[in-house]
């Protein structure tokens, strides 16, 4: 059995306090539940303070450049159905420089887990608005208010992502529940994490946060009624749920390859002679 | 130059050669995108083949789907066709601007064929031939868009060349059915009727060469697929973009058979990161793209530079800056993709010098990157990569996958403690697969430790560079020397890189017979530059004159920078336009004035 221990890592740089925490202990209690060796698992991270965290557990790590997790994770998974394979990136990798990534991984339905760490500033660079922030958050490089936001979890949904998810890092057993089930999830699995940031956005603190979450509750709520969660994914202000917002199964994109029926990619015999058929094609 | 063909379909080849008679013979197709030059001309070059010649055939297009004007040229040879030639001896004109815009390349005793029936006002011209293409398409086949199926019977009916060959070729290419069989009546009714009314006397007799009917014609494209998938690439992730879509394409067609994925993203972005991360999780894999796109995967460079992924880019070049001729050729971005990327590391840069060299440095890209870990760009041009020749089929047993410090999982084992970036002498780092080996394989976009990590320190980071440029050493071994060829006292030394190689070639043979002393240095794996052998191969060279497809002569200003020599003169072409062999002649007999 996999143990909290086997997901022990380095040293941390994050500020005392930081959401990321919360997000970290609910990665490791997810794959420990889930009885996921670390050798199995490979994290793709982006740069931002999120970026750092696979070198804070264990794993095989690919840290990319900002922006560019999805492209990077969703073809290694192409290679090796076998492993686990976890984007993990900020508001500002996900949704800003990586925003086109984002839509047409959405939409392809690669069969992976991605993480946003969501804490509507920019920390790496020392508190700029990012794309989540709210409208009017003043920063040294938009004195005049940032623009209204995109609404990460509308657009999963409206590019048809077949799981799309809200936590809040300081619930850890419940983002640990949508981190397994995000695991789980045949195809794209979204999950948007609220981290409050405790440098630089102190208008969206734990504080802030805790008066205004609650947790869906899957007696009442249907997460399959699209236009439902199209709606619920634009509920901000007084009230924010977290949990899973929508989920529609469907066929991921690696099934459409004939190739990767054969077995891992990584796995197949290289054979140059096998071309000779090809040649006589061009005589 | 004479041309004239003997030989008999009863002589042999090895006969034929010992008559040592020069064929060599350039046709041409022009007409409106949509009216089937390139399929046409790629059935003739494909005939032209089969009966035993070497063929070289290039095609020159506008960016649209309809309209515009487009060419196929198709050279076919008893001896090694290298180049493309600016003469043409049979022009196919399947519209009047094909007449206006051409006729002037025509040789003395070249005809033009064209429909007199719609094209009227040519004017006096001796070598017009009329053939009533729409009217033999409508009777032969019932349907006039088989035209140009007529127009390519008259061409190789004028030419006396074999039409079972011509019907074979067309039977394969449209297929047994319906279309096949109208296609071959077209050919069929063009052939009669150009041997039946063309009176006067042509002096290209086209037969056959019985026995040499073996070879493969293929475009740059195609042989860089085929090195691919020799090499044993897996992944491919592309953007389409001209003129290197068609590698995609082809390998997209052969996905199922050969267990390969081809993933159309959504921009060069995602493409070179999703090769990064097929490569990382333990696959050969490639991404091709032309300068535009190049750009945008320029980051990408830097991030397999950093994390000692293998990747391999094709790189197309086409005419820029921005979107610039879009569908023509340039040799513009030899230095871009020598120095892209911010940071430095190590790569390797190769330029196909040939269709056949396209196939080799495909498979020799692949093995440089995994042995040194390192990105390697194979930096073509449309003109090669569109560009069809004849070569001797590939000897597959010449083949190597080279996957370099590869470890396997009992070799990981044996090894105890993994560091993904061990540093060692040579600078490479054993290379684990994630899972596959049973170890953990960490690597960081950041500067890092030898295990992965991300670190901030002097020491580490120096160390870490210092790695890294290391393998440029081992490296730099592999670099082929550059061709030398011509003259062994040459007066006047020609420097180029990639694809003009069989231009400059020829020319050098041509002023060869105009008695100059001339030869050819010509390199074709660039970076690392081949300084020691780039400068044995110039020792003594009294002029040199670079000879390349650009505006500012980047080779020669490389050679400067890495070996002293610099050139005395330029022959620079950069209006989208190959260079050719006569276009090259004329320019140095200017410059050797």
């Amino acid at each position: 059995m996999v143990k909290v221990a086997d997901y022990a890592g380095g040293p941390t740089a994050w500020c005392p306090g930081c959401g990321n925490f919360g997000i970290l202990i609910a990665l490791k209690r997810a794959l420990v539940e889930l009885d996921i060796e670390p050798y199995r698992v490979l994290m793709v991270s982006g740069i931002g303070q999120a970026g750092k965290l696979p070198h804070y557990t264990k794993g095989n790590v690919l840290n990319v450049l900002h922006g560019r997790t999805l492209p990077a994770a969703t073809a290694a998974r192409i290679v090796n159905p076998e492993l686990v394979v976890i984007a993990v990136g900020g508001d500002g990798d996900g949704y800003g420089e990586g925003g086109n990534h984002f839509l047409h991984a959405l939409r392809r339905n690669h069969d992976i887990t991605y993480l946003v760490h969501n804490n509507q500033v920019y920390g790496l660079t020392k508190g700029q608005a990012s794309p989540t922030s709210d409208p009017g958050f003043v920063t040294k490089t938009t004195p005049q208010g940032a623009s209204p936001p995109v609404y990460p979890l509308a657009l999963a949904i409206a590019a048809d992502g077949s799981f799309v998810a809200r936590g809040f890092a300081g619930d850890t057993e419940h983002l640990a529940g949508l981190i397994k089930s995000g695991i789980q999830h045949k195809g794209f699995a979204l999950i948007d994490i609220l981290q409050p940031c405790v440098t630089f956005n102190h208008q969206n603190t734990y504080a802030w946060y805790r008066e205004r979450v609650y947790k869906l509750d899957e007696s009442t709520y249907d997460p399959t009624n699209k236009l439902a969660a199209f709606e619920k994914a634009q509920e901000w202000g007084a009230k924010i749920p977290i949990g899973v917002i929508y989920r529609k199964p469907r066929a991921t994109f690696e099934e459409q390859f004939p190739a990767l029926r054969k077995g891992p990619l990584v796995r197949q015999n290289l054979d140059p002679t096998e071309v000779a058929r090809l040649l006589e094609d061009f005589i | 130059m004479e041309l004239q063909a003997t030989g008999s379909p009863q002589s042999d080849a090895k006969n034929y050669r010992k008559v040592k008679t020069l064929v060599n013979i350039n046709l041409m197709i022009g007409g409106e995108a949509g009216q089937g030059v390139q399929s046409v001309g790629h059935v003739l070059a494909k005939t032209l083949a089969r009966g035993g010649y070497h063929v070289f055939a290039d095609q020159d297009y506008d960016s649209r789907v309809r309209g515009g004007h487009s060419f196929f040229r198709v050279r076919a040879s008893d001896a090694e066709a290298r180049a493309i030639s600016e003469q043409v001896d049979i022009l196919v004109a399947l519209d009047k601007e094909s007449i206006d815009l051409h006729q002037k390349e025509l040789t003395k005793q070249g005809i033009i064929i064209f429909d007199g029936d719609k094209t009227k006002n040519t004017g006096e011209n001796t070598s017009l031939f009329s053939v009533p293409l729409e009217r033999l398409a409508q009777e032969s086949a019932k349907n006039k868009l088989m035209t140009n199926t007529v127009a390519l019977g008259a061409a190789l009916g004028l030419a006396s060349y074999d039409k079972r060959i011509l019907s074979n070729v067309i039977s394969e290419y449209f297929g047994a059915g319906d279309v096949g069989k109208a296609n071959v009546a077209a050919a069929t009714a063009g052939y009669e009727y150009a041997r039946t009314n063309f009176k006067r006397d042509f002096r290209h007799n086209l037969t056959p060469i019985i026995g040499d009917g073996r070879r493969m014609l293929l475009s740059g494209n195609e042989a860089i697929a085929l090195g691919a998938l020799a090499a044993g690439c897996k992944f491919m992730a592309a953007y389409p973009m001209t003129p290197t879509t068609t590698i995609m394409e082809y390998l997209a067609s052969k996905a199922k058979d050969f267990n390969i994925v081809v993933v159309q993203p959504e921009d060069e972005i995602a493409a070179v990161n999703m090769v990064i991360g097929a490569s990382f999780a333990g696959v050969r894999s490639i991404t091709a793209t032309s300068g535009g796109g190049f750009c945008l995967m320029v980051e990408g460079l830097g991030l397999a530079g950093m994390t000692e992924t293998p990747i391999v880019v094709v790189l197309g070049q086409r005419a820029g800056p921005a979107i610039g001729l879009p569908t023509r050729t340039e040799q513009g971005d030899l230095e871009f993709a020598i120095h892209a990327a911010h940071g430095e590391f190590p790569r390797a840069v190769l330029a196909p010098a040939s269709v056949e060299d396209a196939f080799w440095l495909t498979i020799k890209a692949f093995n440089l990157a995994e042995k040194y870990q390192i990105p390697v760009i194979l930096i073509t041009d449309q003109y090669l990569a569109s560009s069809y020749a004849t070569v001797e089929k590939f000897d597959l047993s010449k083949v190597t996958i080279d996957r370099g410090l590869l470890l396997s999982k009992e070799e990981l084992t044996k090894l105890g403690e993994y560091k993904r970036h061990q540093i060692t002498e040579s600078g490479i780092s054993p290379r684990a697969i994630p899972l596959e080996g049973g170890t953990l394989v960490v690597t960081d976009s950041d500067e890092h430790n030898e295990e992965g990590h991300l670190i901030e320190d002097a020491e580490t980071r120096t160390a870490m560079m210092r790695k890294r440029l290391r393998k440029m050493e081992g490296l730099r071994k592999e670099i082929a020397k550059p061709r030398v060829y011509g003259a062994a006292q040459a007066e006047i030394t020609l420097l180029g890189w990639g694809s003009t190689y069989g231009a400059i070639r020829e020319a050098v043979d041509l002023a060869m017979n105009d008695g100059l002393a001339i030869n050819l240095v010509h390199l074709s794996e660039i970076w690392p530059f081949p300084v020691e052998a780039t400068t044995r191969a110039l020792q003594g060279a009294k002029k040199i004159i670079a000879v390349e497809n650009n505006a500012t002569a980047q080779l020669a200003h490389l050679l400067r920078a890495e070996t002293g020599y610099q050139v005395t003169g330029k022959i620079l072409k950069f209006d989208g336009r190959p260079l050719s062999p006569e276009h090259i002649l004329k320019q140095l007999k200017q410059e050797v004035r």
